[in-house]
């Protein structure tokens, strides 16, 4: 009994870590119809920021040197400034380019990204010690958390809270929803365009920024490729979900996220390796039964 | 088009968007294999090999506008199936022991064999396509993802029969500068006949304006699944040509930075136009090898000289998003090599 409470929490947690990046993802698909393939760079870079660049396996701590807050406060603030700059340089050139030309222009802004931590850090995989106090379990009614990963669902579930009030309650939050649904017409509006584009940037790299840091805590372990498959289930989350739907998003990475603990769990052990091949299968057949995702939107089709 | 009745000239305006870009392709290789050197010859090789690898994307992406992260699994498939039947007769039962008996035990004659993995590519893209073609143009282009990490997930993990992540070494290489150049021209030829072809138009209307062809008839399903078949086995093509090449095959050379490669060739280029397909390959190319062997370092005035390794990649990113920017059609910007006087006459008609 208690084993399938511990899957659960493991299921919880990831699903709602998965969840936070298909926001990510969706905010900024809403505004500016992009699929920002950056994001996972954003995450990667949010982590790196955490050492000195250094060829070294095991480098001394830059960021990761600061006290708690601090430290939180500045891996935020390099992947926010990373996520507008990108945002300023690449794609706002390229805002009335179609959906392909976007999807493609972010491809290659990672491409970019990545190379460039590499020029920086060097491939290696390096492993970096912070959190460690997390890593207790804690025991709550007689099963066994994680600290890291009780982290992660109150960390997650309260980012969850507040970015749905902020969409629902404050006028911004507002606008933003409105430019997902209709970006023209809220133009038309009165929507500041610019303002509301940047802001959504600027979310997405907090919520990556925070991805990065709890990614850090779990594994221990900074990778030129830790960004991309939290990414990769997070485009597949929007996907199933319904582009261009919030609720949609978040739902798609609860459920890739909860899948994808539970085949770990429940498939025989020479099958495990191959289980985000099964994740993803299970993507391919839920769009083959629902192909414009689980929650349509208005804007999720072009009117005539 | 009745062959028949047609003038010498007709036929020649016909192909002389093939010509325009086959005679320079077979000067090069003339040129290189006279007076070029082994390195050169190299370049040439695989610059010729991604011509096929390329073109055959373009007629699925640059046809359909949908963008697709997905041809490397078709390369994969059909490069695997070759190391399958003619690699290494002696280690084959030991290395990859899960293989079936009548390919661990037996190497099948090259001819053979490649038909049979291109053949195999494209079925594997009609596969994946009965499902995918489903989809609208941007969920189409993310689930080609899924494809590819599905593959790569499979032939990472698959150790009995793909040898897990290490590569496959020992294929037989057989392919030269004019066997590259040949399958060059025919990926060319058959991509330039598919998109002059009934078929060929119809999915260019989908391209412009789904809701327009699609109420003109033309089923947006069909037209996509077709071009996106036909364009598997041309990668499968691609793909085969590389591995025995190369003389290995490794999963990871078909993944993410392949997947980039390739598809900043054809961006560069530019994607709305065969031409496009083939130039964004010369380009790109070119300049890889430029910075490649700057990256090796070269001496000035006798002092070493290096760039930092990784430059390259930064540099074709860099390129790949100010041709976005400043010339999002790419460098053909659509457009076939055509003749003077053809070409006001066609505007808008064949080049979108």
């Amino acid at each position: 009994m208690a084993n399938i409470v511990q899957v659960l929490v493991d299921a919880i947690a990831l699903g709602s870590l998965y969840a936070l990046v298909a926001l990510a993802i969706g905010l900024v698909f809403g505004v500016m119809r992009l699929v920002n393939f950056a994001q996972a760079d954003y995450i990667t870079i949010g982590a790196y920021a955490l050492v000195v660049p250094t060829a070294s396996v095991t480098p001394p701590l830059l960021l990761g040197a600061l006290p708690a807050a601090l430290m939180i406060g500045g891996v935020l603030f390099v992947v926010v400034v990373l996520a507008l700059l990108t945002e300023r340089v690449a794609f706002r050139p390229l805002r009335n380019s179609n959906p392909s030309t976007l999807l493609i222009s972010s491809f290659a802004v990672s491409y970019f990204l990545q190379n460039l931590v590499m020029l920086i850090h060097t491939g290696r995989p390096k492993s970096v010690g912070i959190g460690q106090g997390l890593a207790n379990a804690v025991e709550i009614g007689g099963v066994r958390v994680p600290g890291v990963q009780l982290l992660t669902m109150v960390v997650t579930a309260g980012l969850l809270v507040a970015l749905v009030l902020f969409l629902k309650k404050t006028p911004l939050g507002i606008q933003m929803r409105a430019a997902a649904e209709n970006f023209q017409m809220a133009r038309l509006l009165g929507m500041p365009a610019n303002r509301v584009i940047a802001l959504a940037f600027a979310i997405s790299g907090l919520l990556g920024g925070a991805v990065s840091l709890l990614l850090t805590i779990q594994t221990g372990t900074l990778d030129l490729r830790m960004g991309l498959m939290p990414v990769v289930y997070a485009f597949f989350a929007t996907v199933i979900g319904g582009m261009g739907s919030l609720p949609g998003a978040a739902l798609g990475g609860f459920l890739v996220g909860v899948a994808s603990v539970l085949l770990q769990t429940y498939l025989p052990a020479d099958l495990r390796p191959f289980r985000d091949a099964g994740v993803f299968m299970m993507v391919i057949l839920i769009l083959l039964v629902r192909p414009q995702g689980l929650i349509v939107t208005s804007a999720a089709k072009e009117r005539v | 088009m009745k062959s028949d009745t047609m003038s010498f000239a007709t036929i020649g305006r016909f192909w002389f968007p093939v010509l325009a870009l086959v005679i320079p392709l077979a000067i090069i290789v003339v040129v290189t294999g006279q007076f070029g050197g082994l390195s050169i010859q190299r370049t040439v090789i695989e610059m010729l090999i991604s011509i096929v690898i390329v073109v055959g994307l373009y007629v699925f992406v640059g046809n359909s506008g949908i963008i697709s992260f997905g041809h490397a699994t078709f390369m994969a498939i059909a490069a695997y199936a070759s190391a399958w039947q003619t690699c290494c007769e002696m280690l084959k039962p030991i290395t990859m022991s899960g293989l079936p008996p009548f390919l661990r035990d037996q190497s099948i004659p090259l001819l053979p064999s490649a038909v049979v993995s291109v053949l195999l590519a494209g079925g594997a893209a009609f596969l994946t396509g009965l499902v995918i073609m489903r989809l609208t143009g941007l969920a189409a282009s993310i689930s080609t993802l899924a494809v590819l990490f599905i593959l790569n997930v499979v032939y990472s993990n698959w150790d009995s029969v793909t040898m897990g992540s290490a590569s496959i070494v020992g294929l037989p290489t057989y392919v030269t500068a004019w066997l590259a150049l040949g399958c060059a021209v025919v990926a060319i030829v058959v991509a330039y006949l598919y998109q002059v072809s009934a078929f060929g138009l119809a999915i260019r209307a989908t391209r412009e304006d789904e809701v327009a062809a699609a109420a003109s008839g033309i089923s947006l399903y069909w037209s996509r699944l077709i071009a996106f078949t036909l364009s598997g086995f041309m990668v499968g093509l691609g793909g085969v040509l590389q591995a025995h090449y190369l003389g290995t095959v490794s999963i990871n050379s078909f993944f993410l930075s392949f997947t980039f490669l390739a598809l900043a060739m054809l961006i560069v280029g530019g994607m709305g136009s065969l031409a496009g397909a083939v130039v964004g390959v010369v380009v790109i190319t070119a300049m890889v090898d430029i910075f490649r062997r700057l990256e090796g370092g070269i001496s000035i005035g006798g002092e070493q000289w290096s760039l930092p390794a990784g430059t390259q990649e930064l540099i074709i990113a860099a390129f790949m998003l100010l041709i976005l920017v400043f010339r999002k059609d790419g460098i053909m910007a659509g457009r076939e090599m055509t003749l003077p006087e053809q070409e006001h006459r066609e505007k808008g008609l064949i080049n979108g």
